[in-house]
């Protein structure tokens, strides 16, 4: 068995370990300003992942915005079965943290280098919240 | 993290089942922030509602209050997507009404007051500096964590919730000192004669300092500001910025002057946001097709200063045709309305005002949209202009005048 082809530090971290295929945006994240909540996918005209779906997804994102509605988002979409299953913040906000927490969705904060440099969207990552490292398992295709 | 010996009981459970989850709860949330204990608090507001919580939520909310759930603080509830007496009429979902009202129900088993307000703190409770309370939405908790100077995280539903059942909140970001100080310097240059301007100024600054321990320094305003002005730079800088305070030096508690403001902290950026400024942001949306059937003053709802304001603007003038114009406000204000007269000449007028709602989380927007034929959302609220867009609204920020002209002649300019 080979070890990760390349690994990210990251600063505070909650949740199971899990394995996915990224989703790395260029632009911060709210479940309810950006995301169909019925889809799972992001419709907020102009987002830079419009018409992305985040189902089953490990989603890096820069920052979270606004919004205490997005405390109860997670655990509604999880319940509707189209949750990430982790969310990768730089800077986070404690309402991403309770509402993951909440819904059981790993999510972790800040990190010792940019994902877009090592990773990008496609590639299949694992996120160990216990050792608060994500690591490149395999790239896309 | 720290536990008291009451902490300890109860997370063995000695004050049932579910205070034992909500504390432990806290403790992962906590934890996650390296906080050190809990700190007790005294107050708690929470969204909860059918939108906004879906199934999920709301068979949460059973099983907790069949666990015998129950507030130990004044608990009171945020805007909700429901106002019963207009449901049928803006084609929301009868079963969803119906959960709507079973989740009331469940909330007032609980001992929560379902206030259903986002403008708690100019219309039910206004704590005191150095008050530790758990409060959400977020623009509640700016609000109270820089004109008031109380301490507050923004609190989503389920931690207000945790919050009002155990009586105490983690101690992390806003209740510590340090996270309280200014990190960057806003020179007001603009004249900011209508709340536009305000939420503009929170569009500005939010949209370059995304954080949300970032937390801007106010100097050199024209005037003291009024607390519906505050309200809606609170709003924005919350919305576009995600942040939780700011100062304003000789308006707010903790801002004596800029250097007590900053507490010693080296300000990251210096900015000065003049007329210009502001103008820019008014010339920076898409008119799109230039429709304009909808236009809304929410998000956050309106004081009764906002409603009189909006009465005597309208002045008795009929909506252009096909023309919809939508307010809400708390239930508090709106009966005021209705004793003063403000709430018949909007009516006449035929504005609709609805309690105890936002607009941005009605439940059925989505389907409301494409029933009404609306693209464009034009509103004076910076706030509601920025957060509506996964409804598919293309949105657009005017001064409170600006949206009464164009409701009334049908032209967007």
């Amino acid at each position: 068995m080979t070890g990760p082809l390349a690994t990210i530090r990251v600063v505070r971290a909650f949740g199971p370990v899990v394995e996915g295929e990224a989703v790395v945006s260029a632009e911060g994240f709210s479940p309810r300003y950006d995301l169909d909540r019925w889809s799972g996918v992001i419709t907020k005209p102009g987002h830079k992942l419009e018409g992305t779906s985040l189902r089953d997804k490990i989603c890096f994102f820069p920052t979270a915005k606004g919004g205490i509605a997005a405390g109860w988002a997670f655990y509604d979409i999880k319940h509707k079965g189209i949750a990430p299953k982790a969310l990768v913040f730089g800077v986070t906000n404690p309402v991403m943290v309770q509402g993951a927490v909440f819904a059981d969705i790993a999510i972790t904060e800040g990190w010792d280098r940019h994902p877009a440099e090592v990773i990008r969207t496609g590639d299949w990552v694992r996120v160990d919240p216990a050792r608060r490292v994500i690591e490149l398992v395999r790239r896309a295709g | 993290m720290y536990l008291t010996p009451e902490e300890e009981a109860m997370l063995r459970g000695d004050r049932g089942e579910a205070v034992r989850d909500a504390l432990a709860y806290q403790l992962r949330v906590g934890e996650f922030f390296d906080a050190a204990r809990f700190v007790p608090i005294t107050n708690a507001h929470m969204m909860g509602d059918i939108e906004v919580m879906g199934d999920g939520g709301f068979d949460y909310l059973a099983r907790a209050s069949a666990k015998r759930a129950r507030c130990s603080v004044p608990t009171t509830t945020n805007a909700r997507c429901v106002d019963f007496e207009f449901a049928a009429r803006l084609g929301q979902d009868p079963a969803e009404v119906d959960k709507e009202r079973r989740l009331i129900e469940r909330l007032r088993e609980m001992n929560v007051l379902t206030t259903d307000t986002c403008i708690n703190y100019q219309t039910l409770y206004q704590p005191h500096l150095g008050e530790h309370v758990a409060w959400g939405d977020t623009g509640t908790v700016i609000y109270a964590n820089s004109v008031f100077g109380a301490r507050t995280n923004f609190e989503s539903g389920p931690a207000a919730l945790a919050a009002a059942l155990t009586g105490r909140t983690p101690e992390y970001g806003f209740h510590l000192d340090r996270h309280r100080k200014g990190t960057l310097v806003v020179r007001l240059e603009a004249r900011l004669d209508d709340l536009a301007d305000w939420g503009a100024v929170g569009k500005i600054v939010g949209e370059k300092h995304q954080s949300y321990y970032a937390v801007p320094v106010f100097a050199g305003g024209a005037r003291t500001p009024r607390a519906d002005e505050l309200k809606h730079l609170g709003c924005a800088l919350a919305s576009y910025g995600s942040m939780a305070m700011f100062h304003m030096v000789g308006a707010t508690p903790e801002a004596p002057s800029i250097e007590a403001a900053l507490g010693g902290n080296r300000p990251v950026d210096e900015l000065v946001i003049d007329d210009a400024a502001i103008e820019r942001v008014y010339a920076g949306y898409d008119l799109k097709d230039r429709t304009c059937n909808l236009i809304v003053f929410s998000g956050p709802q309106l004081s009764l200063f906002e409603l009189k304001s909006l009465a005597e603007r309208f002045g008795g003038r009929k909506l252009h045709a096909g023309t919809q114009v939508f307010a809400t406000t708390s239930n508090g204000v709106k009966s005021a309305a209705r004793r003063l007269g403000y709430l018949q000449a909007l009516e006449s007028t035929g504005v609709v005002v609805l309690e105890g709602v936002c607009f941005y989380i009605l439940q059925n927007l989505s389907p409301m949209r494409v029933a009404n034929g609306w693209t464009n959302l034009i509103s004076n609220s910076a706030k509601i202009v920025n957060i509506i867009g996964a409804h598919r609204f293309n949105t657009i920020l005017r001064r409170t005048q600006d949206c009464v002209e164009i409701a009334c002649s049908g032209k967007l300019a």
